[in-house]
């Protein structure tokens, strides 16, 4: 029998978890933890320099591995400032626990000092939390936690622990439980035969069918399954943002990301399906446009593990609810055994289709001699990294055309924010992918903008020597806010640029220990991003700017059906 | 269409405030809700009425039961079922008043349940469209004060909503 404090407790459910990293920032309410923490070798932790970008770096450490990051804050400031990453996990289904110290048990409620409720804070925003009311409850609770957070439709949990509860002077029998049951939560862990049938029986009749694929294939683990199934049926695919990587980049099925930022093929191909298979996407309003235009020739598929994403915002033909991984396995089983193919002769017409949709207006870009544009410097990355690098994102202009423009291979190669979008999760992202995948390159596709939102981190990328290669697209303005200005506003720059108040940030760099370069010339920029990639220990923040006055296109017009584009400044569909 | 949601949930601190909170957060409206410990004290009876297009509720009860402490739930305006909400009402009750007030009570079955001599408490359970009804009938100028329970409900037959 092994006494432990409610503090130990913490730590050794932890290391049960295999859990191997903790991303924190003490102060009074956990530094009973802390010293657990101290007294112990098996779980590192990283300090943070704000709890916000601890957060990021737990969620992007689950993103990079598949496993459940954890994070732990004080009361108070310490747990509100995680509120953020909290909510950027949470609308993107990403595993995470985050542990928060409260202030001691029979103080909560007095508006103690550092006391925030910040279960309430949180509700909307996690999957499930806990307060935890007894020492000999920390075990089971964080057995719960790590359970609710990864399986199912993944998502954050925060277990708030007053300071009194890990005392160390009061100690209890360890056992950690080896399995969970929840009689209120059932996941669900198989599709319904009968309507992978279905589904099968609809794609072999499409004449011009479309796989649509999201995050559920990254969350999931299946994105071999699906390369598998699009390229026995020959069909297109197109991703949404977070699916990016679930299914190769640079195959020729792929027609590129679809929605508001899509290619000009996904989206046509989108509205001119008459068979669309959604898998691990949740028909999100920044890709179907207005709702009563969508795709509307085209009978839906939808698998999803969460029956709550099933037909909220379009109405679904055949619903399947389960796991993507299991569900396409038995849809290639299915069809292992069937002797019917898909309509060969339509789906040449189809492809014939798409291919004038491409050539007449595929991704493009107009260059200038004098200035880089941020496509092209996406273009060299994806070139000097041969294509193989993580790549982190912050939000607005520079995010899409690093999603536009880097064909991602792999799963789990894109790590962004999609459904908060929130600026400064960078970074702290990039951070976060190291610690999970040490020997990766990791690059940070930010702008000026959003790099100065969690900036701080520097310091910590030398403390704990993160290489990450930061990648800032300096076009010296809000620039995503600055185009819709330009589109929507006559042009009125309302607080969208810094008025020559922007730091050096080569200076910056140095001064937190790095290794900064600027790039200001087309022809610099090849010679600098070598550079930078070959001082493989060092973190190179690259300052390059680009023309400020760019826009990504297609832009999808609002109320619109999706093939309502935008393809450049003067020309629409 | 207004709809009664039968929820049983785990009879723990902060399940009812995260079935309130959804209701919130997610826009969705709740006209009446009531909620008590079952024969099991580990589990809650909670009992709201709502309404919505079939696809509001759809997504209503799909996010109910994606709370964790969300044990089973059931609408029970699906299928037959019986419905009862207690009011208790004070009213002004003098000289002719005294009489007329006893005879609609009677006439809705209700209770006097407390006097004075210028107040009648009236009790009368019923479905609410039944406590609506006496309402109007007594009339606003006669009504001092109204409580009501909330509507609860409970399917008709063999089906039950338990474990
Ligand atoms: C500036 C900006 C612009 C944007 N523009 C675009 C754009 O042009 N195009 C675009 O696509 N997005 C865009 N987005 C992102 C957008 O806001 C959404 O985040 C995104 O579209 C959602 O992706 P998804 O549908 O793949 O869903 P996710 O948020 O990735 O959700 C995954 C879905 O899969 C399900 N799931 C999870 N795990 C499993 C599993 N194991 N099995 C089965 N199902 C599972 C979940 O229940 C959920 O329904 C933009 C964001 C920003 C910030
Ligand atoms: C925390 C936060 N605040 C505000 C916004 C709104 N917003 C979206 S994109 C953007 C501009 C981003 O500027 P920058 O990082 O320089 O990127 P650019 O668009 O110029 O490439 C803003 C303000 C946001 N997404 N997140
Ligand atoms: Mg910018």
């Amino acid at each position: 029998m092994e006494l432990l404090s409610g503090a130990e407790m913490l730590v050794r459910a932890l290391k049960d978890e295999g859990v191997e990293t903790v991303f924190g920032y003490p102060g009074g309410a956990v530094l009973h933890i802390y010293d657990a923490l101290f007294q112990q070798k098996s779980i590192s932790h990283v300090l943070v320099r704000h709890e916000q970008a601890a957060a990021h770096m737990a969620d992007a450490f689950s993103r990079t591995s598949g496993k459940t990051g954890v994070c732990l804050a004080t009361s108070g400031p310490g747990a509100t400032n995680t509120v953020t990453g909290i909510a950027t996990a949470y609308m993107d289904s990403i595993p995470m626990v985050v542990i928060t110290g409260q202030v001691q048990s029979d103080w909560i409620g007095d508006d103690a000092f550092q006391e925030t409720d910040i279960v309430g804070c949180t509700r909307p925003i996690v999957k499930h939390s806990f307060m935890v009311k007894k020492t000999e409850d920390i075990p089971a609770t964080i057995k719960k936690a790590f359970y609710i957070a990864s399986t199912g439709r993944p998502g954050p949990v925060l277990v708030d622990i007053p300071k009194d509860l890990t005392n160390p002077a009061v100690t209890y029998e360890y056992n950690y439980p080896s399995k969970v049951k929840l009689r209120s939560y059932n996941v669900v862990s198989k599709g319904h035969s009968g309507q992978i049938k279905k589904a099968v029986d609809l794609l072999m009749a499409a004449k011009r069918p479309i796989f649509y694929t999201g995050g559920g294939v990254i969350q999931g683990n299946s994105a071999a399954e699906l390369t598998e199934l699009v390229r026995k049926m020959g069909f297109p695919c197109t991703n949404t943002l977070m699916g990016l990587g679930g299914f190769p980049g640079d195959d020729p099925l792929f027609l590129g990301m679809l929605g508001m930022h899509g290619t000009y093929e996904a989206n046509m191909a989108m509205h001119h399906a008459d068979v669309v298979m959604a898998i691990g996407a949740r028909f999100d309003d920044r890709v179907t446009n207005h709702t009563s235009k969508f795709c509307p020739n085209a009978k839906i598929i939808h698998v999803d593990v969460d029956p709550a994403s099933i037909a909220k915002n379009i109405p679904v033909d055949i619903p399947i609810v389960g796991p993507v991984d299991q569900v396409l396995k038995e849809m290639l089983e299915q069809l292992e055994k069937t002797d019917e193919k898909p309509d060969q002769q339509a789906l040449e017409a189809w492809w014939k289709q798409i291919d004038a949709w491409r050539a007449y207006h595929g991704l493009r870009y107009e260059t200038k001699p004098d200035i880089l544009k941020p496509q092209g410097v996406i273009e060299e990355l994806y070139r000097v990294t041969n294509g193989e690098a993580i790549i982190t994102s912050d939000v607005g202009q520079h995010q899409m055309f690093a999603a536009q423009y880097y064909k991602f291979k792999y799963p789990r190669q894109w790590i962004n924010s999609g459904g908060l979008g929130t600026m400064g999760f960078g970074l702290p992202a990039a951070m976060g992918c190291l610690v999970a995948r040490p020997d990766a390159t990791v690059a940070c596709v930010t702008g000026e903008g959003s790099i100065q939102m969690n900036i701080q981190e520097l310091s910590t990328c030398l403390q704990y020597n993160f290489p990450v290669k930061i990648i800032n697209l300096n076009n010296q303005s809000l620039g995503m806010v600055r185009q819709w200005q330009d589109m929507q506003y006559q042009g009125r720059h309302s607080s969208s640029t810094y008025e020559e108040s922007l730091p050096d940030f080569i200076k910056l760099a140095e001064a937190y220990g790095h290794v900064g370069m600027r790039v200001t010339k087309p022809e610099e920029l090849e010679g600098a991003m070598k550079e930078a990639f070959a001082l493989k220990d060092r973190l190179v923040f690259m300052d390059i700017s680009v023309d400020p006055s760019e826009h990504v296109y297609p832009m999808q017009i609002k109320d619109g059906s999706m093939r309502d584009m935008w393809l450049s400044k003067t020309e629409r569909t | 269409m207004r709809r009664i949601i039968s929820i049983l949930m785990e009879n723990e601190p902060g399940a009812l405030s995260r079935v309130v909170g959804l209701f919130s957060q997610r826009g969705y409206n709740i006209e009446t809700l009531t909620v008590a410990p079952t024969n099991d004290p580990t589990l809650s009876r909670l009992t709201l009425t709502t309404s919505g297009s079939d696809r509001t509720i759809e997504q209503i009860t799909k996010q109910l039961n994606k709370l964790i402490e969300v044990v089973k739930l059931v609408d029970l305006s699906e299928g037959a079922h019986i419905e009862r909400e207690l009011m208790l009402v004070k009213l002004k009750a003098t000289g002719a008043q005294r009489a007329e007030i006893k005879r609609t009570a009677d006439i809705f079955r209700g209770q006097i349940v407390d006097v004075t001599s210028s107040v009648y408490t009236v009790q009368l359970a019923g479905a609410s469209d039944k406590l609506d009804a006496f309402l109007e009938s007594v009339g606003d100028a006669s009504i001092l004060e109204v409580v009501r329970s909330g509507v609860s409900g409970i399917a008709r037959g063999d089906k039950v909503l338990a474990l």
